[in-house]
């Protein structure tokens, strides 16, 4: 029996606002242990929350790039448990009422687009972090790292709206992108400022009920979530398959071993008596306010791809590579600005350099040098190629490079007759053969005119002029 | 000796003394250290006692008034603070085991503008533990006594700082009320008790029993010294969010303005109920007899959700006490239990050993009331009250300008009268509750005397930001009734 399954993900982004979200601590990563706390995110006796106004531009910024209505009223709530990595043994989060509701990306999804609903994001504030001392099972002791403690988080939660391990990577790729471009968001996996859990259930194809689901955690990379995916579809079709039951529960993904295990069952969830935090008035955020946000918002990764495609005549799994980074497509435009001459050439350039263009070692001038000298058969592709990499490495400019080294192609005709002259007359035998109607041999002489000019003549040329000498 | 008396004068009186080089605050902070070591073994008002520091304080105070510099009206005068104010580097104990050893790094904002208007911080008051008690009992440190009387209750749980300002331990002091910790002991010690509107005085660094009905106020003997002490403590914070972002009037200047036309409402539901003793009967009605022969006018108002108050407070209340209170929990500051075997252990053994009994009964009261299928029934039914007695009060005050009910039902009970039956205790505070849920203003002032001697409060409330009308009413039944300057009680 065949099955189909549906996938729901939750997102948790770090905001990159300078200080935390409800006191003036920096919210940095990486600072020595406790050094970025103070009474009110170490939760001292009698001290008090106080909004941080950037967290919540930051959001309703997320919240308009993803079509999701803002609600002009929404409320934190405090969401009750105790760990030591909780220092108020409440996490101040908005539950009932969130910041917005409602939106949806597009992603690419096998042939065309598909639209992923988005049910609400909503604002909260991150825990910090246990270090134990020596192995975890036989720790002696826990220390708390509480830097990390208030830290702002933003929460968002698709629609169960994807049915494969690709369209769940492919919608968690597009909105990292967004919120990168945006500017909230670092998107970094591995450092867990962007985080993702899954929801997945399978059923029967056809079938319009929703099998029973399972929430997916521990998950830090694009891969292993399409990873941990598959694993789970796999488990619990053939749990179905066998006649089995799926049961509602928690799994946490492991990495190392590729499969999932276990973490609580349903009756084992928490209660967590959310109630509405008495400490914060409702956030009321006001029409002219969501405008003038509005007005900041970037061209975004999905219109920029269909510009590009449209405005370049690029493919569009080029134009979709070039802007899996804004700086990148930014990069490609300007160098296209320089010489527009071959933008194909040139966002396969800017492809291939792609890591010295993020760490800008390359202008877009160099590129554009490049890519017109290639055009105008000035320079042969492998001469640009190591021009570029002299660039990499002096930091002196493509066309000095040129210059200097004598890597200028040789594409004149007349030009390159001596040198053809000579290669033929070195191989009578060759010349015999081809003239026999050998055609394949055509390359062994390019190969050999190339080797005596020293890289330097244009292959296309010679080409052209061996073979109205081989008649 | 020369300042034998020093103690007597009213916070305004010292203030003027120190300012004037009467007296110097050294003598002043002397005077009334002397006063504390002859009545604190009897009384029991402080959990700690700054005797160095405050001398040290006083005599900075000295040269600074020698130098021409005077901070702010308060300058040079002592003064104690309920123990559940932060004080920087001084232990804050909330009355509880749980804190016990707990010496916060910072200062509330209370703190800070005590210190700002000049005042030398002379003690920090014994309270119910964690504010919950409207005896004193509930405190880890052993209760206080009521200085009219030893053998009773001071009320709660601001006890300390009532029965701290009635002995003349200090001069005034500022406690807090979440459903009457303020003007019920103020009422049961004979002195003056404000609440002032929520959000007036900052809640920053003031430890946390119910954050959406807590409000810091003064304590003081006269009407004229808790108008002072308001204005020096009331005042916008962008710590606390929901402080009110509102100028702070002359609250002084109030006290002396006729009562004439001012029209004060007698809720009928105040006067109804079986538990309201005929004494305190008398005595308010003696306070109604005050303003009318000031030319006030008596008006009946009614408040028809009064009866539900009690329950609604002690589901609220509770609630947002089980999430406050969560936090200590051993990990990073306060009492940690010795010996635990693991995380949950050392956490719950915590719990058990740093909590008291009410305490306990209240975090798992709140507990219950958010539970997940019991939350709509309980919690979100009684914010819904909370909005309909809110209401009732919007209405009264078309009416009226101000309430006159009585305080507390009863004058001062005797010590482990009530601790064996929870809910005939929380009767205690049935007329001052639904004032916090309001989230109104409200004052103690008193009225009058028992026939054993025992005092007696008023209670005036007042709509949201209407202080100044509450100081008028009360200065005009303070003129009327003068009250004994301190409680009969000698070292």
């Amino acid at each position: 029996m065949p099955f189909e399954a549906v996938i729901g993900l939750e997102v948790h982004a770090q905001l990159s606002t300078r200080s935390k979200i409800f006191c003036s601590c920096s919210a940095a990563f990486g600072a020595p242990p406790n050094e970025n706390t103070c009474p009110v995110c170490t939760g001292m006796p009698g001290v008090l929350p106080v909004l941080n106004r950037k967290a919540v531009e930051f959001t309703i910024r997320t919240a308009l790039a993803t079509s999701c209505t803002v609600q002009r009223r929404s409320v934190f709530a405090r969401k009750n448990y105790f760990y030591p990595d909780l220092p108020k043994a409440y996490q101040i989060s908005q539950y009932e009422l969130p910041i917005a509701l409602g939106g949806h990306i597009d992603i690419d999804a096998g042939n065309g687009t598909k639209r992923i609903g988005i049910t609400r994001i909503h604002m909260e504030e991150d825990a910090g972090k246990l270090v134990h001392e020596g192995e975890f099972s036989g720790a002696q002791a826990s220390l708390a790292d509480l830097n990390r403690c208030s830290v702002p988080l933003m929460e968002i939660v698709s629609e169960p709206d994807m049915t494969t391990p690709e369209e769940g990577g492919a919608y968690l790729r597009r909105l990292r992108d967004i919120l990168v471009y945006l500017g909230v968001c670092d998107g970094n996996m591995e450092e867990g400022s962007f985080r993702c859990d899954a929801n997945v259930s399978v059923r029967p194809s056809g079938v319009k009920e929703f099998g029973t689901k399972v929430e997916l955690k521990n998950m830090n990379s694009f891969r292993n979530v399409e990873k941990a995916l598959e694993y789970e579809i796999r488990r619990q079709s053939e749990a179905l398959e066998d006649g089995g039951q799926v049961v509602q529960e928690t799994r946490l993904w492991d990495a190392n071993e590729g499969r999932t295990v276990s973490m609580r069952r349903k009756e084992e969830a928490h209660d967590y008596r959310y109630f509405p935090d008495p400490d914060l008035l409702p956030l009321i955020i006001d029409e002219a306010w969501i405008e003038e946000l509005r007005k900041t918002i970037p061209e975004l990764p999905a219109e920029k791809i269909a510009r590009l495609e449209r405005q370049y005549g690029i493919s569009r799994y080029d134009a979709a590579l070039l802007a899996s980074d804004r700086a990148l497509a930014d990069f490609f435009e300007a160098s296209a600005a320089v010489f527009g001459g071959n933008p194909k050439t040139t966002a396969n350039e800017c492809i291939h350099w792609k890591d010295a263009v993020l760490a800008r070692k390359l202008s877009p001038e160099t590129i554009a040098h490049a890519v017109e000298d290639r055009e105008r058969g000035t320079v042969s592709a492998t001469a640009s190629k190591k021009l570029v990499e002299l660039v990499l490495s002096t930091g002196k400019p493509f066309r000095t490079l040129r210059d200097e080294q004598g890597l200028t192609q040789v594409s004149d005709a007349s030009a390159l007759d001596a040198v053809v002259e000579k290669v033929l007359a070195a191989s009578p035998k060759e010349v015999e053969s081809y003239r026999a109607g050998k055609a394949g041999l055509l390359s062994f002489f390019v190969g050999q005119v190339m080797k005596e000019s020293r890289g330097k003549a244009n292959p296309r040329v010679v080409q052209e002029v061996l073979k109205k000498k081989l008649g | 000796m020369a300042n034998g008396s020093a103690h007597t004068w009213t916070l305004l009186e010292a203030a003027r003394k120190v300012r004037e080089k009467e007296i110097s605050s050294q003598e002043l902070t002397r005077a009334l250290l002397d006063r504390i070591d002859a009545l604190e073994p009897k009384v029991h008002a402080h959990i700690t006692i700054l005797r160095e520091a405050a001398i040290a304080q006083a005599g900075e105070r000295d040269r600074e008034l020698a130098k021409g510099i005077e901070r702010g009206p308060l300058h040079g005068v002592p003064v104690g603070l309920k123990d559940i104010f932060c004080t920087r580097g001084v232990r804050t104990t909330c009355g509880s085991r749980i804190l016990h050893n707990f010496d916060p790094p910072y200062d509330a904002c209370v703190t800070e503008k005590i210190l700002a208007s000049g005042a030398v911080l002379l003690g920090k008051h014994n309270m119910d533990e964690f504010a919950m008690g409207s005896s004193t009992e509930t405190s880890f440190f052993g209760p206080t006594r009521n200085p009219w009387d030893l053998a009773r209750i001071p009320g709660g749980s601001s006890g300390g700082t009532a029965a701290a300002v009635a002995a003349a331990m200090c001069f005034a002091g500022v406690g807090t009320d979440t459903g009457g910790s303020i003007r019920q002991p103020a009422s049961l010690c004979g002195v003056v008790g404000m609440k002032p509107t929520y959000g007036r005085v900052s809640r920053y660094g003031m430890i946390a029993f119910a954050s959406s009905l807590d409000q810091a106020g003064p304590i003081a003997r006269t009407v004229s010294d808790a108008a002072a002490l308001l204005g020096v403590i009331a005042g916008h914070d962008r710590r606390d969010s929901t402080s009110l972002d509102l100028p702070v009037p002359d609250y002084l200047a109030a006290v002396r303005r006729p009562v004439r036309g001012l029209r004060v409402g007698l809720p009928k539901e105040y006067y109804e109920g079986g538990g309201l003793s005929p004494e305190v009967r008398e005595a308010v009605e003696k306070a109604l007899k005050a303003l009318t022969d000031q030319g006030a006018v008596a008006v009946d108002v009614s408040l028809p959700h009064t009866e539900y108050a009690l329950a609604t407070y002690y589901l609220i209340a509770p609630a947002e006490a089980s999430s406050n209170l969560a936090r200590y929990d051993g990990v990073r500051y306060g009492h940690r239990a010795e010996g635990a075997a693991g995380l949950i252990e050392m956490m719950s053994k915590t719990r058990a050993e740093g909590f008291g009994d009410e305490v306990k009964r209240r975090v798992m009261i709140g507990t219950y009331a958010l539970s997940a299928g019991y939350y709509e029934a309980y919690y979100g039914k009684a914010q819904k009250v909370r909005t309909l007695i809110r209401r009732d009060f919007t209405k009264a005050f078309e009416a009226a300008d101000v309430l006159l009910t009585p305080t507390a039902p009863t004058p001062a009970f005797r010590l482990g009268e009530k601790t064996g039956d929870p809910l005939t205790m929380y009767l205690s505070d049935i007329y001052t509750i639904p004032c916090n849920l309001a989230g109104i203003p409200g004052i103690s002032v008193p009225c009058g005397l028992s026939a054993t001697g025992l005092p007696i409060g008023a209670q005036l409330l007042s709509n949201h930001f209407r202080e100044e009308t509450l100081f008028t009413a009360a200065g005009a039944i303070e003129r009327a009734l003068p009250p004994p300057r301190t409680a009969p009680l000698e070292g």
